[in-house]
């Protein structure tokens, strides 16, 4: 006997998750082929920690291991940190991450379904208050293979010569230091692109292509991603309208740091992101204005894990005061 | 105020106790009930929460944890004998602001003699000494306790229940010390000096900066609550288990 609804989509958590993992992937050639093999690696590493976290935690709460180890969602995670961490840290660094987002950030709160926070933003939110330095290190565009692969040991002496700043955190150190503006800052700088940082404007693309198709296969709806990017571009927008000198584009906003994965992968959280339509495009528009606030006051290189992890606090109240009104009753 | 606190009569000290805590029999397990409920039953940093602020903040190293935990010590001890000895001439209805006029008298005391022989100690606590008036702990045991019972049972209460508290300061301290810096007994050259800290880690560990911060100390102490209750629950179990196995062997 079968119960209605009688036409089902097969919309399992593993199909999700392996949907969302290959929505990563144009983001991810685009890694590889703008910075080399480094990414891969420490995918990998991340991986592996997240697999191995994931099972000893379902048998330290005696859950079923393979039914919840197969379902992908600790991959996901697992990758979400790997692309969000610069990928010529050490291999520690990924590891120690993935292991807190399992750990703490899933398992602690109640494991599937059950985070109150993003897991992958609470590494590193954790790993960037711990290790400042290290994970501002980012590669720059075309490091050989095997120097990347040096500094994923550990060999910290190559460090200086071929590490450079992300677009975001010359940007900041260029205007701090006093007399520079918008324009003396990028114009001449190696890590600036045509239109946000050098090589990351095709790995954006990538992800904002990954992203649409998720959105073309019902996986998320348009309204968190949309908010999230409108919201980063009418603060970013207002600002330079005011004061095109000391603050960034729009364009230059949403074309750099991690706001496009953020806005299709990681804002897109079914389980720490609102959920009701209205809520959602709240909660997306926050989180884009606080990425570009961050971003301009803030003292850490990028705001997509602090607003993300601020907004993951506000989605009960989000959620409480957009209920959508029930069928046949009048509004409010 | 010494003389106060060591006025005993301990018959009366039993019947206190009796009648306001756990029933006791022999008048010298009371004693012995009062520091299992300071150090384990009760204790103030994992089962009653107490008193956070400080625990939190001034758990950074081992040597800062246990110092403001002694002057807490001291301070409990001093005020429970204190209010019990003048219980009787207290007015009820004015009680609380009493229990605080005489618990700040000691505080300041304590906060001077810090500053006088424990200088460089006294600059790094800097506002917790002062802030141990309002550490809400020693203002519920005057109350609950100290106002019901004999002055020498109300010290001791004072006293272990303090100790409950450097114990959870000095494992909270430690634990924040090795993960954040990899040292263990930074600064106590100030309260021994010629001492050393002790480098337990590599000199190259990078120190995981967020124990040191204060999530990182919401974290751990969350653990250490979690790992207490496990510990319960465990010798609950065992205990079940017993009795089943002693039944059994009766059958």
């Amino acid at each position: 006997m079968y119960n209605a609804p009688y036409l089902r989509q097969n919309n399992s958590v593993s199909r999700v998750m392996l949907k969302v993992m290959l929505a990563l992937l144009p983001g991810l050639a685009a890694y590889v082929w703008q910075f080399g093999i480094g990414i891969l690696i420490q995918l990998l590493i991340a991986s592996v920690v997240a697999l191995v976290c994931e099972a000893a935690m379902l048998r330290v709460r005696n859950k079923p291991i393979s039914r919840y180890l197969l379902d992908g969602s600790a991959l996901v995670t697992a990758w979400l940190i790997a692309l969000s961490f610069p990928s010529i840290g050490p291999w520690w660094m990924v590891a120690l991450g993935t292991a807190i987002a399992i750990i703490v950030a899933k398992h602690l709160y109640g494991g599937l379904g059950q985070n109150v926070f993003n897991p992958a933003m609470v590494a590193y939110a954790v790993m960037i208050v711990s290790f400042p330095a290290l994970m501002s290190q980012w590669p720059a565009p075309h490091l050989s293979g095997a120097e990347q692969w040096q500094l994923i040991l550990g060999n910290e002496r190559v460090l200086d010569a071929i590490s450079s700043a992300t677009p975001l955190d010359a940007l900041r150190t260029g205007l701090h230091s006093g007399h520079g503006t918008v324009s003396t800052v990028t114009h001449g700088h190696a890590a600036f692109g045509w239109l946000g940082g050098q090589g990351w404007e095709w790995i954006i693309l990538g992800y904002a292509i990954g992203g649409l198709w998720l959105m073309q296969q019902r996986v998320i709806t348009w309204h968190i991603p949309c908010a999230l990017l409108a919201g980063a571009a009418a603060v970013a927008g207002l600002l330079w309208g005011i004061d095109s000198a000391h603050y960034a584009a729009p364009w230059f906003h949403l074309a750099s740091g991690g706001i496009m994965l953020g806005a299709f992968f990681i804002a897109t959280d079914p389980v720490s992101g609102a959920t009701t339509p209205r809520g959602k495009l709240i909660f997306g528009a926050a989180i884009g204005a606080l990425i570009v606030v961050i971003r301009t006051w803030g003292a850490y290189p990028d705001g997509v894990a602090f607003a993300v992890l601020l907004l993951n606090i506000c989605v009960p109240l989000i959620d409480m005061y957009t209920q959508p009104p029930v069928f046949g009753h009048k509004k409010d | 105020m010494r003389a106060d606190t060591e006025n005993p009569s301990s018959s009366n000290a039993a019947e206190n106790v009796a009648a306001t805590d756990t029933p006791v029999v022999a008048p010298g397990s009371i004693y012995r009930d009062i520091a299992n409920n300071g150090i384990w039953k009760q204790n103030t940093g994992l089962i009653q929460l107490l008193g956070l602020c400080p625990i939190l903040a001034v758990s950074t190293t081992v040597v800062n944890g246990v110092s403001l935990g002694i002057a807490t010590i001291i301070v409990m001890a001093l005020s429970s004998g204190l209010v019990a000895a003048l219980r009787t001439l207290i007015p009820y209805e004015i009680r609380i602001p009493v229990f605080i006029l005489i618990i700040a008298a000691l505080v300041t005391c304590v906060d001077l003699a810090m500053n006088a022989w424990l200088h460089s100690l006294y600059l790094v606590l800097g506002i917790f000494i002062p802030l141990i008036v309002t550490n809400c702990i020693v203002l519920a045991r005057v109350e609950a306790f100290a106002a019901k019972n004999t002055p020498l049972a109300a010290a001791w209460d004072g006293a272990m229940m303090g100790v409950g508290l450097v114990v959870v300061l000095a494992i909270l301290g430690a634990m924040r010390e090795i993960i954040g810096a990899g040292t263990l007994f930074a600064g106590i050259e100030m309260l021994i000096p010629g001492l050393r800290p002790w480098q337990v880690l590599p000199h190259d560990y990078p120190g995981f900066l967020l124990a040191v911060l204060p999530p990182g100390a919401f974290f751990v102490l969350g653990l250490l609550v979690a790992g207490r209750s496990w510990l319960d629950a465990r010798e609950a179990r065992r205990q079940r288990e017993h009795q089943l196995a002693l039944r059994a062997n009766a059958a």
